[in-house]
């Protein structure tokens, strides 16, 4: 009994670091190879989750939606990149976030005048609605496994894409030495612009999934993009493999924290104690863990070698 | 000959103070703060929809003076509420401060509208501080206190002898008041009592808490998007149809148009419901419906309640608007409310019925629907501890 609750909470923290990891792996990538703070990450995810839930009403059919969000999303993305933050590579990191963040104003009150204030509603389509007998007594949701494979599919294709394409070569030498890779006659606005975009793409997925579950309303990407920025911090700025490592590790500690912890405290310490003490503890668990990777180690647990 | 002018003088400034509230006036301005930026606008969408109605009903002239409302938006920060409050009392110089979705917000404003010596009127928040030790003479209520919602649940469950019930609420102020409140009244088992993140998206890892707990029901207080969010999963994690799910201010009209049939099945305890059988809540429900095009929550009601209260106190008064004056007359609520007949405690909250209601498919697609009254003149825990 007790361990199908583990087994159970475990796909929770693998499931929603694997969220966390598609909104982690587009915001890091924009960071370690473009050098830019981009706060409207978590826009883009909302806009993401938008357009889905906009496109699945129109055509009746949840995965058309998906198919038409995210190209989508990837315009939008690039269109922010061309218009808005070109300008902004060679100013400070202070400048980027202050115009990144009017950027987030921007959208959360462009999204309110288009599609209203009260957010938007999808349900699961039936085929997805169900639930999966993974083990006798462990029942778990069909839609929820599903984000699961989709973000471990993602993951694999963009270890590939970078480590054996042309295109992720030019991405890792961009991060090494951007003078270089440009010297030698790389277009490198282009190359950003792709990277913006597809990072942007992810970012949009995430929303995509995001939309049947959560509430798709003006300001959905703020709370979730305080916890990406945990993540790239602990698993090191610019690294796929860290954003990978880093989200499961957030994903975990956070869900099993919120779980477990008020059980295991009332253990130790009375239980009016642990029942104060363990959710203001299991909220701030995420941020302790960062504090302590970056007391031991600054750069991340899996740093973009060749800064 | 000196001591004389500076006798006139006072004399002079004695008789301007002494001038002013005595007659009536031929205009009144009143501000009107609330929530209208940021996830939270669509509650203040609700309230000053229904200001405008209200003031469409009272053909733009409130206490049949000439009226100005100055719309004012805290963005849901007390600082930011302070702010615009001090601005509408000194550069706009209005009459009444009226408005407020946030009971922290509430708390910093409170304080500056009554030292100005103005009515501040609250039309959703009510904290316990403003009902019990620091009510105020100018201080007014056309909403509730913030625990007697919740209460009324907690007595509907106490009298239904549930047992086992689980109780979840973002861990910060409000949320431990409700559960305070609900505890206040019901006395069964407990499974237990978790307090989640403010602002948390997934609830998975609590429901599957939840599950292993088996509880015989689940009482929730997580507003706005959290609600969505809980209530969603709720239904997708197969709970709904086999654990019984109770809220107070998690589903309403603000938040039925994103859950839709999600939300069937809910029962939320409310003071006031766009389905309540009185003419002043039919008329209002059915303009609003024409003229905005959706359904108005309790934010709204209370809002427009606010606005007619006003009238009828100014009406009374002949157009004074000395704040002591048009106190004494507000406290009579001699007025149509959209909840009918009620009256105010010492503290200037209401005592009124509290209703049990049930998200049930409509006309109107899906919608609140009065089951029965849980509370007749219901008064708030805190009226005791104020001393007027």
């Amino acid at each position: 009994m007790n361990l199908i609750l583990i087994t159970e909470q475990v796909l929770n923290g693998v499931q929603f670091g694997v969220m966390l990891f598609l909104m982690a792996a587009g915001l890091t990538l924009v960071f370690g190879i473009m050098n830019l703070v981009n706060l409207a990450h978590g826009s883009l995810y909302m806009i993401g989750a938008y357009f889905a839930t906009s496109f699945y009403q129109w055509s009746g059919s949840f995965v058309i939606g998906a198919l038409l969000a995210l190209p989508a999303t990837l315009v939008v993305g690039v269109i922010v990149e061309v218009v808005a933050l070109r300008t902004l590579y060679d100013r400070d990191h202070l400048d980027q976030v202050l115009a990144t963040f009017g950027l987030i104003l921007f959208f959360n009150e462009l999204v309110a005048i288009v599609w209203g204030r009260s957010g938007l509603y999808t349900s699961l389509p039936e085929w997805l609605s169900g639930h999966v007998e993974l083990l006798p007594d462990l029942r778990y949701p069909l839609y929820r496994l599903l984000i699961i494979a989709i973000g471990i599919a993602v993951a694999f294709l963009l270890w590939y894409v970078v480590t054996r394409t042309r295109l992720g070569m030019l991405i890792r030498a961009g991060a090494s030495n951007r003078a270089m890779v440009a010297a030698l006659g790389i277009n490198i606005r282009l190359l950003y612009t792709i990277v913006f975009g597809f990072g942007a793409a992810l970012a949009g997925l995430a929303g995509v999934m995001a939309g049947p579950i959560y509430a798709v309303q003006p300001g959905m990407g703020e709370s979730i993009l305080i916890q990406v920025f945990v993540v790239i911090v602990i698993g090191g700025i610019g690294s796929i493999r860290g954003a990978m490592a880093g989200a499961l590790i957030v994903g975990m500690v956070d869900t099993l924290g919120r779980a477990f912890l008020k059980p295991l405290l009332a253990l130790v310490i009375t239980p009016s104690a642990a029942q104060s003490a363990g959710p203001a503890l299991a909220s701030m668990l995420i941020y302790l863990l960062m504090a302590v990777v970056l007391a031991l180690r600054p750069e991340g647990l899996f740093p973009e070698r060749g800064h | 000959m000196k001591p004389s002018i500076r006798g006139a003088i006072a004399l002079s400034v004695a008789a301007m103070f002494a001038v002013g509230p005595a007659h009536a006036a031929d205009k009144i301005k009143i501000g009107f703060i609330t929530t209208l930026s940021g996830p939270a606008g669509i509650i203040g969408k609700h309230m000053k929809d229904s200001v405008e109605l209200a003031l469409q009903h009272l053909g733009g002239k409130v206490g049949g003076l000439q009226t100005e409302v100055i719309f004012g938006d805290d963005q849901r920060k007390p600082d930011v509420g302070k702010q615009v409050a001090e601005e509408m009392l000194k550069k706009d110089r209005v009459d009444i401060v009226a408005g407020i979705i946030w009971s922290n917000v509430l708390l910093a404003v409170a304080p500056s509208v009554t030292s100005a010596g103005k009515i501040m009127m609250s039309t959703n928040a009510g904290p316990h501080q403003l009902a019990g030790k620091e009510c105020n003479p100018l201080f007014i209520s056309s909403s509730w206190q913030n625990d007697q919602t919740p209460e009324a649940m907690g007595k509907y469950m106490q009298d239904q002898k549930f047992n086992d019930v689980y109780l979840i609420a973002p861990n910060y102020a409000a949320g431990k008041d409700m559960m305070t409140g609900f505890k206040r009244y019901f006395k069964g088992r407990i499974a237990d009592e978790v307090y989640t993140k403010l602002g948390q998206q997934d609830y998975q890892a609590e429901l599957s808490q939840l599950r292993a707990k088996k509880p015989k029901a689940v009482f929730v207080f997580l507003p706005g998007g959290m609600g969505i969010q809980f209530v969603k999963q709720y239904t997708q994690a197969g709970l709904r149809g086999q654990i019984p799910l109770y809220s107070s201010y998690t589903v309403d009209e603000v938040t039925l148009p994103a859950l839709k049939d999600a939300a069937v099945g809910q029962w939320e305890t409310r003071y006031w419901s766009p389905d309540l059988k009185n003419p002043a809540s039919q008329k209002y429900v059915a303009d609003f419906r024409k003229k905005f095009k959706y359904t108005p929550a309790y934010y709204g009601s209370q809002s427009y309640d606010g606005i007619m209260l006003i009238d009828a106190a100014v009406r009374a008064t002949k157009g004074n608007l000395d704040a002591k004056a048009l106190m004494a007359e507000m406290l009579k609520a001699d007025y149509a409310s959209t909840r009918g007949k009620y009256r105010y405690g010492n503290n200037h909250f209401p005592i009124q019925n509290f209703y049990l209601a049930k998200a049930v498919k409509g006309a109107n697609g899906v919608q609140m629907q009065i089951e029965t009254t849980v509370f007749s003149d219901h008064r708030d825990a805190y009226a005791k501890d104020c001393n007027m």
